[in-house]
């Protein structure tokens, strides 16, 4: 176990969410729709040394697993993130995120008269551009801070 | 066109632009020729917004296919004032009719409406999105006029809501075609427009003034800038005001200038345009029939 690890509790089941950049974990936890209230046990550590990133953050989700949509916004956020599954205190499993074509859900466009913000049976949906993200509803391109446009539900 | 939809100008490749074109060409020439070509055939109108012109065109044109029109009706009138969720409606009138036109006024609706529904959906205006019928018959108006090929157009008024605009700008960047955007600052072309432009190598100016393009042009393309978009009465008439044509400022056109514009108008051209020869809107409103009944028979 390395130091770094050790600053915030280990959990037994969950999800560890490492390597995010230093300062998104509080976006991190908004995209997985954590506020505190729904009670999950939730560990953040912020601006923790890191050899590839300087300072980075960490999350670690008790009870948790993370859907194909929350890894997808996840991977815009904190691309260099590393996602650990923990099953009985070991790590089952660990992959990086990967930078999708589309996202789904999660965002919500920007634009209000965009039919994707009205009462219809869909969830929103974005094209990946090589910067930020497009409505693939009404073209509306979102560029910069993306973790403000995460849907509160 | 092998498309099952028309939603967006970004879909048309030139070769269906110019097929649809040249479709619309034989039927302007021989109308007769179509005549009963889709007898069978019903088209659903959805007109979520008040469009007399649009829609009038679209039943002419499918009428004279030889088909039909079922008509949802005011929005007053239908379950949509209910509450119903667009979704649901497009699915229940899929049972009605072979094809759909809708018009609806959320950014995104005709896209969404194509994902629920197997039959062909045609955008008649989304928001301040797209209206790409619209478009085809700018781009035939264009045609007969000026040419695509070695142009330069100028396209004015409203461009940030201007749907028209948007769809225009799109099907341009097919042809060899030189644009220039005349808008007040607050109304130029949105992010994701200019973005498309650029994607697609298009050659794109933007001005605030039109004295600075005018005697460059080949087709100048006037949309309105509406009232509404302005926080006070003052405000919105100056800059009305500012992006007028007149005869006084088409003195300094080329003589074979082309003056388009969507209609309705309200006083962005002046009447004394009309008597010149450089007007070209009526025309152009008349264009809508053969182009959108080659657009139905190409998808149909
Ligand atoms: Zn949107």
């Amino acid at each position: 176990m390395t130091d770094t690890e050790l600053r915030v509790s280990k959990i037994e089941d969950g999800t560890v969410i490492d390597h995010i950049a230093g300062g998104q974990a509080l976006n991190v936890l908004a995209i997985l729709g954590i506020d505190g209230g729904s009670g999950e046990e939730v560990s953040v550590g912020m601006n923790v040394p890191s050899d590839r990133l300087g300072r980075k953050d960490i999350v670690k989700v008790e009870g948790r697993e993370l859907s194909q949509n929350e890894v997808d916004v996840l991977s815009l956020i904190a691309p260099a993130a590393t996602i650990n599954i923990v099953r009985g205190f070991d790590v089952v499993e660990k992959h990086r995120v990967t930078r999708p074509q589309t996202v789904g859900g999660v965002l919500s466009c920007p634009n209000a008269n965009c039919i994707s913000t009205g009462d219809e049976p869909i969830e929103s949906r974005f094209d990946v551009l090589e910067e930020g993200v497009r409505c693939t509803y009404c073209g509306t391109i979102i560029r910069d801070s993306i973790a403000a446009h995460i849907s509160v539900e | 066109m092998r498309h099952d939809h028309l939603i967006s100008a970004k879909q048309l490749s030139r070769g269906d632009i110019d097929a649809v074109l040249d479709r619309a060409a034989e039927i302007a020439a021989d109308p007769g020729a179509v005549t009963g070509a889709h007898a069978d055939t019903l088209l659903g109108l959805l007109f979520f917004e008040p469009s007399t012109r649009t829609k009038m065109s679209f039943d002419a044109a499918m009428k004279r296919l030889g088909g039909d029109t079922v008509d949802m009706g005011s929005v007053d009138s239908s379950s949509v004032k209910k509450g119903e969720s667009l979704a649901d409606t497009v699915r229940v009138i899929e049972g009605y009719a072979d094809a759909l036109v809708l018009r609806h006024p959320s950014e995104g609706s005709a896209k969404l409406a194509s994902e629920f529904v197997d039959i062909p959906v045609v955008n008649a205006g989304d928001g301040a999105g797209q209206h790409p019928s619209q478009t085809l018959l700018d781009m035939y108006t264009i045609r007969e006029n000026a040419g695509l090929d070695d142009l330069t157009i100028g396209i004015m008024g409203d461009l940030k809501y201007g749907r028209t605009v948007h769809s225009l700008a799109h099907a341009l960047t097919n042809f060899d075609v030189s644009q220039h955007f005349i808008s007040p600052e607050s109304l130029r072309l949105p992010r994701g427009v200019r973005y498309d432009l650029h994607e697609a190598g298009a050659q794109v100016r933007e001005h605030t003034g039109i004295e600075d393009v005018i005697e460059t042009l080949d087709v100048l393309y006037v949309t309105r800038i509406q009232r509404e978009r302005f926080p006070d009465e003052n405000e919105y008439r100056q800059v009305a005001g500012e992006y007028r044509i007149d005869a006084g400022l088409l003195e300094a056109a080329n003589d074979e200038l082309t003056v388009m514009h969507p209609l309705p108008r309200v006083d962005e051209i002046a009447p004394g345009v009309d008597e010149t020869r450089y007007a070209t809107y009526f025309e152009q409103a008349h264009n809508g029939i053969p182009v959108r009944m080659a657009l139905l028979d190409e998808m149909l």
